[in-house]
């Protein structure tokens, strides 16, 4: 196809006489559009999968949608609707306290395992393989064994109580106001370790010769760590943030595994909202609207975030 | 020597192929989800039912979320244009299809059957669109019932099976002083809300159960009655063990059997359970109707969706007519644990309970006491009954007031009409 004659266009080209380097333009051509060429079928694929379907959504949320897709609007009362339902506030209110709780504890974790296995231990990749491991396992694994764990017939306030301690409760599971930290525990558990190993990689590109520096300067390791290595690791830090907020705001396996969004819907997310008003309750209005709301909620806090912190490390 | 053996065999398959052909009485794709143990078997019943008259039957089981998966390809098979020919659906579930205009009826078959004869009213009026029937019950199940273990009555002092919720009260007081859990109970929404219905019968009786939990009228919503409702369902509460969230109803079923708690307030699909573990009604375990005098009516359908092709509405015909034969009526609810829809079969092969079931159904249509069950998607539609699930699991796990609930569940019905 490079070579093809046919592709001369004698007007443009009509500088070059000889094949060989015309062919060498075409080939240029071709290579510095190549990528571009790959990659747009993918590109139109994702324009209509993601974005279509984006649209399709928010035009269904203006809709009297119910057990099916009714294309007569109607306006915001999908809306009004979703905003005077108790469980829909019980359910924004519990991503907020679990995707900042969710992240914040992970990444200190995260830090203080890489920090740790930077003062080069032995059998490192021994521990490192064992704190990255739960990563390797679904959130309906951890949601199940964590259930076990959790719940206080069979678990850890059991074992504690057959230990001789009768009055030790730890019921966090069962009791409404508490269940949302059982999610916390158990997605922390999942994803610190993977926190840990995106740390781990940002220390060891930290220049050696910036350390050494820091230590004739007679700077003690505190020092080091929080007026050095900390601020050189901010690139890190932004797509950790960004990697557990989505794991975070799509939390639907987990919270079905764990809790199954009980005791009542107090562990109730926006996303098995949804799930809930799309599929078992025949209201495809509402859980538009409120999938239109996520999505709203999404982009309102990471772009602000990514550009002002796009526009620091000058990308 | 082989050729002949082909010849023979090419042969006998031609004439396997012709029989089938000639005999062959219509198609049908049945869409359920009925996968698990009895209900498989069930299923099975009706599926050779089928093909023993000569029919084709294609089996399209879809398992998961208690029928959400189900309904999710349903969806997407109606909006593509290739409906099944009949799905397990139910209750009002049956009004909101019919509504799209996705539904055949199968009048025809009825009116010759004579159904509006054997049906109870309160069925009848569930399956039939515009006054035709679009939709055929294959069996009757009781929301209403208590699931007791008689030895631990007996420990406690515990006589008679309470007929009363005051009595009932009584009755796991003594349970609890004896240091037996009075109920055993699941703690997922459908189960709360299956026992708060079940508690609404008995506080308001069938009257006030029809106009709250069916008509939804919000004076009965508001009403004292309401509020008395949910202190009593406050009560069992308290009589539930502290590890209920979450917990499956066939696990509090088995509470009851292995003698961990006392009572279970459930369908009779528990009954299952204890028959499946070689437990004999009346001796391992009794049956009692809850409070009331009524009947709450959970049935589950098969219901017709518009197929076209003389060979798919030939067999959607044969289907409707074979789902409500007397003789597959029996044998579906024999493997199954339910009791006919239709009241004239006879029920002598069936068990005590399924026989008292049937008992209180003619008594209750006599009185008019049946009522449709709310928890079980036969009254209301799919988003009244989630808001009705909500606030119900949400009292049940938090320390609102009754009157606060009351209020709450009014409001929450009329944002939902």
């Amino acid at each position: 196809m490079i070579e093809r004659p046919g592709r001369h266009r004698p007007g443009r080209f009509s500088e070059m006489s000889d094949a060989p380097s015309f062919s060498l333009r075409t080939g240029h051509w071709f290579e510095r559009h190549l990528p571009k060429i790959v990659v747009l079928p993918l590109f139109a694929l994702s324009l209509f999968f993601v974005y279509g379907f984006i649209a399709w959504t928010a035009y269904i949320s203006l809709t009297p949608s119910g057990i099916m897709p009714n294309y007569e609007l109607q306006g915001f009362a999908q809306y009004e609707r979703l905003w005077a339902t108790p469980r829909w506030y019980v359910a924004i209110t519990n991503l907020f306290v679990f995707t900042s709780l969710f992240i914040v504890i992970s990444m200190a974790i995260g830090i203080l395992l890489a920090i740790l296995l930077d003062q080069r231990v032995r059998a490192e990749g021994l521990i490192r393989t064992i704190y990255l491991y739960p990563m390797a396992l679904s959130f309906i694994v951890t949601g199940t064994v964590w259930k076990w764990i959790l719940n206080p017939g069979l678990g850890i306030e059991n074992l504690v109580r057959k230990a001789g301690f009768e009055d030790f409760t730890f019921d966090w599971l069962v009791n409404s106001d508490y269940a949302i930290y059982t999610l916390v525990i158990a997605a922390v558990w999942q994803s610190s370790g993977y926190a840990m190993a995106l740390f781990l990689a940002g220390l060891r590109s930290v220049d050696d010769e910036i350390l050494k520096a820091a230590a004739v300067d007679g700077a003690s390791s505190w020092k080091t760590y929080t007026s050095i290595v900390l601020p050189i690791l901010r690139p890190v830090f932004l797509s950790t943030v960004i990697i557990l907020a989505h794991l975070a705001i799509k939390s639907f396996d987990l919270v079905v595994a764990l809790t199954g969004g009980g005791p009542g819907y107090a562990t109730d997310m926006p996303a098995t909202f949804m799930y809930a008003f799309a599929f078992q309750r025949s209201e495809l209005g509402v859980a538009a609207a409120s999938a239109t709301i996520m999505l709203m909620t999404i982009t309102a806090i990471i772009v602000p975030y990514l550009y002002s912190e796009l526009r620091k490390t000058g990308q | 020597m082989i050729k002949i053996r082909k010849v023979a065999a090419i042969s006998a398959l031609g004439a396997a192929l012709l029989s089938n052909s000639a005999l062959a009485d219509g198609t049908v794709e049945v869409l359920h989800w009925w996968t698990s143990g009895g209900e498989a078997k069930a299923v099975g019943t009706l599926k050779s039912a089928f093909e023993d008259q000569g029919g084709t039957w294609n089996d399209s089981p879809i398992a998961g979320g208690g029928g959400d998966a189900a309904m999710t390809a349903l969806r997407a098979r109606v909006v593509a244009g290739n409906p099944p020919t009949a799905v397990q659906l139910k209750g009002p579930g049956i009004q909101e299809w019919a509504q799209q205009g996705a539904l055949n009826d199968v009048q025809g078959v009825a009116e010759s059957d004579n159904w509006d004869a054997v049906l109870p009213p309160a069925l009848a009026g569930i399956m039939k669109f515009d006054g035709n029937y679009v939709a055929a019950p294959v069996n009757i199940h009781r929301v209403d019932w208590f699931w007791a273990n008689p030895a631990l009555l007996e420990q406690a002092g515990v006589t008679e099976m309470p007929t009363t919720w005051d009595e009932f009260n009584a009755a796991a007081d003594k349970l609890m002083a004896a240091g037996i859990t009075p109920l055993a109970h699941g703690g997922q929404p459908w189960q709360d809300a299956t026992v708060f219905e079940d508690v609404v019968l008995g506080i308001g009786g069938a009257e006030f159960f029809r106009k709250a939990l069916v008509e939804l009228d919000q004076e009965a919503l508001t009403s004292e009655t309401m509020v008395a409702s949910f202190d009593q369902l406050r009560k069992l509460r308290g009589y539930v063990d502290p590890n209920f969230p979450g917990r499956d109803w066939n696990l509090a079923t088995a509470m009851v059997m292995r003698g961990e708690a006392a009572f279970q307030i459930m369908g009779d699909w528990a009954k299952g359970e204890f028959l499946a573990a070689g437990k004999v009604p009346g001796k391992d375990f009794v049956c009692a109707p809850t409070p009331g005098n009524g009947f709450v009516l959970n049935s589950d359908s098969f219901t017709f969706f518009k197929v076209s092709g003389e060979d798919n509405l030939e067999g959607q015909r044969v289907l409707a007519g074979l789902i409500m034969s007397p003789e597959f009526q029996k044998t579906f609810n024999l493997a199954k644990g339910s009791i006919p829809a239709r009241t004239d079969v006879p029920l002598d092969e069936f068990d005590m309970c399924a026989q008292r079931s049937h008992a209180d159904l003619i008594a209750a249509i006599e009185n008019n006491s049946l009522v449709p069950s709310m928890a079980h998607e036969m009254a209301i539609s799919r988003s009244v009954r989630g808001e009705f699930l909500d606030l119900v699991t949400e009292f049940f796990n938090s320390d609102m007031s009754s009157e606060d609930a009351t209020r709450r569940l009014a409001e929450a019905v009329a944002r939902a009409m």
